[in-house]
């Protein structure tokens, strides 16, 4: 009896720690998978260099010191999304990994921010563009971080039309994210008095974009609206100049283009082009600082708003799990809405009840040759456009989270 | 002015003539994979690879050894074919007399190891390359605007095409290299040294790949992953065409341009997929190839 008794209590008492440690952190591990593009087109914005970015932010935030364990897995989705959803399948089921973090490609994405919500873990998107992550598709599991595609049409399509590029015509990517850039700019385009006068849908990583140029180009329309990214971008740009068009008098609109896609055309091609971003390494002293450290870490390349974005999601990521003892997926994204975040990259902001975070965005042109003091010395901030304007306002966006309150 | 299905005539045109220019791009490469197939048997992956390498080479020489366009010309198809050749030597050659299986996961290997190494060193937004001072510029054709370097990139690889396809059909060398495939004892028997032969060829069907590196630089981006995109487009070019068919992959290679430039105005969405839908056709209709031998 009393040896029964025995093995009664500590049954209970085992059962109990394990059930205490479950609340707490799960495996005793805060464990981060960055699932992004290792080898195509996103590699260079994304890749190697948000796991650098997610590892700097542990650092960052003395985990250890905290007494937290973290550690940091990561995969390659190669921007198919069924690739995607089965790795966020494993992981979570049987990996225990937590949190989710960058996941460039809008298709990925999407299908990430499902599986997240039905298991209700986290997923803080950085390196997907399509605003619909924080419009219908909205969960209550997942944070978008870094930029959307409303923010983009807002920033560089208002900027165009108002200085008086009217017409439009878009070369689109043909998935889910050019399909969401496209509607978001021509909307922009639309309110602002101005007219979308064709579009054709290119397959995503085309090499030849002439024949697509040739189309725009007999269109007449004063704006051609790039709604790709990485490869694409660069590929359409540098193909752009040969046909001469914007010698013809029409010009390019690159409505995504990010630090390394400039660094890949050159200053010679890349010249002149208007393009939104919410971080440059030389805006202040703390991102150059970053900068510093994080090019010594990544082979000398700069890092991206996409790589910027993961390390400071991370860095909150990881002070709400410290501040609530608990990984607890639902709970944690509860309370990264409810804490303003600050860091060294965004400053201080702030996540929406629809997962959006929100900081200021630039518009920036790129430098001519001669301005250009340097290896990526490429932009002129010509505006600032501040947290409350930069993106949809919350109640645009038919995300059901806000439309219950 | 005057439509077709809705689309201006001129426009049409433009498109036919950029599809010809892509075309030539599928020519020399799939020339180059018909070579190495129809003499070595060899279905070579690491083609596009080698055509990878080719742009990459262009790039250092002209911006480490400060060595242009025209330079490159010459020299990348001779370097990048030598290390074809050692490859050749070293690894293939072992191979050929084992299932063809054999040779496509050694080259498939291959391409990924050098696509990776190529990636791992210089990142994947890729590098500029500029284009040739005497060839920037257009010439206007009325119904549209044709690039001075895309109207030379169709003339040369025109010249390659043929020229390579004279030597293999017509000349006393090309008789020796069909020989040395059917009978490789009976024309060694003659005193022809037919290893060195296949290293050659080799090496020669690799240049080209190279060559054709070389002509994209300019255009495209010099990046680790251009070729792994061409390739698989490529290789259904070869098969439309024929395996080993060199006159059938070059007639394929123009053709197949054209129906996916047509394609990318009528259904955008469909132009990387049309080419594979032709070939699932052919392949029922005639598995040898529009000019296959059975």
């Amino acid at each position: 009896m009393n040896f029964k008794m025995k093995a009664l209590a500590a049954a209970a008492a085992l059962a109990l720690s394990v059930g205490v440690a479950q609340a707490q952190i799960s495996g005793n591990v805060v464990k981060i998978g960055i699932l992004t593009d290792m080898s195509s087109l996103y590699a260079d914005l994304s890749g190697q260099g948000s796991v650098l970015a997610a590892k700097m932010a542990i650092e960052d935030f003395k985990a250890k010191e905290k007494g937290l364990n973290v550690e940091v897995v990561f995969a390659d989705h190669q921007n198919k999304a069924d690739v995607g959803s089965q790795i966020a399948n494993k992981w979570y089921d049987s990996e225990g990994v937590d949190v989710i973090v960058d996941t460039p490609n809008s298709g990925v994405a999407l299908a990430v921010n499902q599986i997240t919500k039905d298991k209700g873990k986290v997923f803080i998107n950085s390196g997907a563009a399509s605003s619909d992550l924080t419009g219908k598709a909205c969960s209550p599991n997942t944070i978008h971080w870094t930029y959307d595609t409303w923010m983009l049409a807002n920033g560089t399509g208002k900027a165009i039309v108002k200085t008086g590029g009217d017409t439009w015509f878009f070369i689109t990517a043909d998935y889910a994210f050019g399909h969401a850039l496209e509607r978001d700019t021509e909307a922009v385009v639309i309110k602002n008095g101005g007219k979308v006068l064709g579009k054709v849908r290119a397959p995503i990583n085309t090499q030849d974009f002439s024949s697509f140029l040739l189309q725009a180009q007999s269109s007449k329309a004063k704006i051609i609206g790039l709604a790709n990214a990485g490869g694409d971008t660069v590929n359409s740009i540098k193909q752009a100049s040969e046909f001469g068009i914007v010698k013809g008098g029409q010009n390019l609109a690159g409505l995504l283009v990010f630090l390394t896609d400039v660094h890949g055309l050159g200053l010679e091609k890349a010249q002149g082009l208007i393009f939104t971003e919410t971080f440059y390494w030389d805006l202040n002293d703390n991102t150059r600082a970053f900068t510093k450290r994080f090019a010594a870490g990544n082979g000398g390349k700069y890092p991206t708003m996409v790589q910027a974005g993961v390390y400071a999601g991370v860095l909150h990521y990881l002070k709400a799990v410290s501040a609530l003892k608990s990984d607890d997926g639902t709970k944690v994204v509860a309370k990264m809405k409810e804490m303003p975040t600050d860091d060294p990259l965004f400053g201080k902001g702030a996540i929406r009840a629809d997962g959006r975070k929100i900081h200021p965005a630039y518009l920036v042109e790129v430098k001519k040759p001669s301005e250009s003091k340097g290896p990526y010395d490429y932009y002129k901030i010509r505006a600032t456009i501040p947290a409350e304007e930069a993106f949809r306002p919350i109640d645009q966006g038919d995300c059901p989270l806000v439309a219950k309150k | 002015m005057s439509e077709i299905f809705g689309v201006p005539t001129q426009a049409l045109f433009g498109q036919l003539l950029i599809g010809l220019i892509n075309g030539s791009f599928y020519a020399l490469l799939s020339l180059g994979l018909a070579v190495i197939f129809g003499l070595l048997n060899i279905i070579n992956f690491t083609h596009g690879a080698q055509y990878m390498m080719g742009a990459f080479v262009a790039y250092f020489l002209a911006h480490k050894a400060g060595l242009g366009y025209w330079w490159a010309l010459v020299i990348v198809p001779l370097a990048v074919g030598a290390t074809g050749m050692v490859i050749e030597r070293l690894m293939l050659s072992r191979l050929y007399k084992l299932d063809h299986l054999y040779g496509l996961l050694l080259t498939f290997g291959l391409a990924l190891i050098i696509e990776g190494s190529f990636r791992h060193q210089f990142g994947s937004a890729g590098l500029p390359y500029s284009m040739p001072e005497d060839l920037t510029g257009a010439f206007n054709l009325g119904f549209m605007f044709l690039p001075k370097y895309r109207a030379w990139v169709i003339g040369s690889s025109l010249v390659i095409c043929l020229g390579t396809w004279f030597m293999i059909e017509r000349t006393k060398l090309g008789a020796y290299l069909r020989a040395a495939t059917e009978n490789p004892s009976l024309v060694q028997a003659f005193g022809v040294n037919v290893p060195r032969m296949i290293t050659l060829t080799y090496g020669f069907g690799v240049g080209l790949a190279a060559l054709a590196g070389v002509f994209a630089a300019p255009i495209y981006q010099v990046a680790p992953q251009m070729g792994s995109s061409l390739i698989i487009v490529v290789f259904a070019v070869v098969v439309i065409g024929g395996m080993g068919s060199i006159l059938g992959s070059v007639i394929t290679g123009f053709g197949l341009g054209v129906v996916e430039g047509l394609t990318k105005v009528f259904y955008p969405e469909a132009s990387n997929t049309v080419i594979f839908v032709i070939m699932a056709i052919v392949l029922m209709i005639r598995p040898q190839g529009l000019f296959g031998q059975r």
